[in-house]
């Protein structure tokens, strides 16, 4: 079977972000940058069913900039097989993402498509859904358990009731949450390997795909501050207040 | 520019998120709602102010069925909405792709005609869009909303559905208990890793009660095993608006406040006078939680706030 995960570079976690003050979006010259969560357990899974035996190939996409051979180059020091960057300087909205990898998808005809829920940085949770449309393929979203039996997959999902399970056939697209597993990190050798290991870079154009944005983003702003309050006493005076806030909101 | 909104139903009931979209959405045009449900959900969603008409089958619960359902009610709406929950979130995007259109989710203000502000970097910056697009499909946060009033039963008509979907449901696993709905909830408690054991958690709980607030942890809390993870709150959980969020031993890592921006009131109980939460809190009591919690309960208890 073969796997292909879609990864993408964001800025780290970890960085306090700070917005431009032209308000045309976040700083991001000088800050970290690294793969997007979500995806890491992407790969970890793909990983997984490979040292399984479940999967003979694992191929890694991201859409970006030149520098996205860096998170390309991170999975595939954590067991991807070959990798393919879609080069663009364009900030892209989701669908031509999706646009694009349904392209990728065309080529590579995967059997599974596995993807992060969300990325980090614009938060939009979108893409894997809308591959799924694209491809016309059933999909998983927010799995935290995934287990391949034949051409059959069962797939836990984390959903706001709790957790369900469903079963759905190959091919297939599913979203890690971050409970599906804890991602590797590459020992150095692994790391040296994966600069020997196969990696297609294409420009986006190539891909005859409209990749104009829909949507105007009139401003990125920062949110409104909280600041520290006061500190109290007690835990009757706490009681009190608790009390009385209670009361107000009945009152409301 | 009608609107049609995906509901959201629970267990057979309508979600209590589904009535703040709707006063989200009647802000757009007239909304009529389509409820994959019983026709009690269904009942429940035509008395809410803003509703034109309500359509109800509850064959349509995976993704692929929905987007299937929704495609062939589309025709003719200028919007199409639900919830930011997680079918929402499941659905949405895919229905957009389906329709060729960048969808906007996960909006917490509308600014004016097309105009949206979201979150960005886990509500660390905020996005003002428009959206010029003939069609839009649209995701609200629900706590961001306050719920629609009620009003006079809107029609209800059921539909035919012969739409299967490929995907199988094969069990649901559901936290039960009494405790209010998280997303929606006045009061919430909360329960960071410092509250140490799932015993812990019952102090949290109990103090809960007394109050009539949702129970909430964070990511650390929950893969430390303390709490269920429909319980978390954060950007990857769930994000909140209460009017009080009262926070125990939670320091106040970027991604749970994430979670938190939108309560109006945050106490903090918590043993670190340095922790972040205790530079954002309006109210800060420092000590003990073993300590704190079972005395603050015991006080409210006495005060007997008629909230259980």
């Amino acid at each position: 079977m073969k796997i292909l995960v879609a990864v993408k570079r964001v800025v780290d976690h970890n960085v306090r972000i700070r917005v431009r003050p032209d308000g045309k979006g976040v700083e991001t010259t000088g800050v970290r940058m690294s793969m997007n969560p979500f995806c890491k357990h992407a790969v970890e899974a793909a990983v997984q069913l490979a040292e399984k035996g479940q999967a003979s190939e694992i191929v890694v996409a991201s859409i970006g900039p030149k520098a996205s051979t860096d998170v390309i180059l991170t999975a595939l020091a954590m067991g991807a097989h070959r990798g393919i960057l879609v080069e663009t300087d364009a900030s892209l909205e989701t669908l031509a993402i999706a646009k694009l990898l349904a392209k990728v998808i065309e080529e590579e005809q995967p059997e599974l498509v596995l993807l992060g829920k969300q990325a980090v940085d614009d938060d939009s949770n979108h893409v894997g859904q809308m591959l799924a449309a694209l491809t016309e393929r059933p999909q998983a979203t927010f799995a935290s358990e995934i287990t391949l039996e034949g051409d059959r997959l069962s797939v836990t999902r984390e959903v706001d009731y709790g957790r369900e399970t469903i079963a759905l056939s190959l091919p297939a697209i599913v979203t890690a949450d971050l409970r599906l597993n804890t991602p590797r990190n590459a020992a150095l050798p692994m790391v040296m390997k994966a600069r020997s290991k196969p990696l297609a870079v294409r420009p986006a154009s190539e891909l005859a795909v409209d990749l104009a944005p829909r949507l105007i983003v009139e401003k990125i702003s920062p949110p409104s501050e909280r600041v520290a309050g006061s500190t109290i006493g007690s835990v009757d005076a706490l009681a009190a207040l608790i009390a009385a806030d209670v009361k107000a909101m009945e009152a409301l | 520019m009608s609107v049609l909104l995906l509901a959201d139903v629970d267990n057979g009931v309508l979600s209590p998120a589904t009535a703040r979209i709707v006063s989200a959405a009647a802000q757009l045009g007239p909304v009529d709602l389509f409820v994959p449900g019983p026709p009690a959900a269904a009942e429940a969603a035509a008395s809410l102010a803003g509703v034109r008409k309500v359509m109800v089958n509850a064959n349509s619960l995976l993704a692929d069925s929905l987007v299937a359902t929704l495609s062939g009610l589309a025709e003719g709406y200028t919007y199409l909405v639900s919830s930011a929950s997680s079918q929402g979130k499941d659905v949405m995007p895919r229905l957009a792709a389906s329709l060729d259109i960048q969808p906007v989710t996960d909006i917490i203000a509308i600014e004016g005609e097309n105009r949206f502000t979201r979150p960005i970097y886990a509500g660390n910056a905020l996005e003002t869009v428009s959206d010029p697009q003939a069609r839009h499909v649209l995701t609200f946060r629900a706590s961001a909303f306050r719920p629609a009033a009620a009003a006079g039963p809107a029609p209800i008509e059921a539909l035919e559905n012969t739409i299967q979907s490929v995907v199988a449901f094969i069990a649901g696993h559901r936290t039960e208990s009494d405790i209010p709905d998280l997303s929606t909830a006045q009061i919430v408690v909360g329960g960071g890793v410092s509250v140490g054991s799932a015993e812990g958690f019952q102090l949290i709980e109990k103090l809960g009660k007394t109050l009539g607030a949702a129970i909430g942890a964070t990511r650390a809390a929950v893969d430390a095993g303390y709490a269920p993870n429909d319980w978390q709150v954060g950007q990857t959980g769930k994000i909140i608006a209460p009017d009080l969020y009262i926070a125990v031993g939670i320091s106040g890592a970027l991604q749970h406040l994430a979670g938190i921006q939108g309560a109006k009131k945050i106490i903090a109980i918590n043993s670190d006078p340095e922790a972040p939460i205790v530079k954002i809190a309006d109210v800060v009591l420092i000590g003990d939680l073993f300590e704190i919690v079972p005395k603050l309960t015991a006080e409210l208890e006495k005060l007997d706030l008629d909230r259980a």
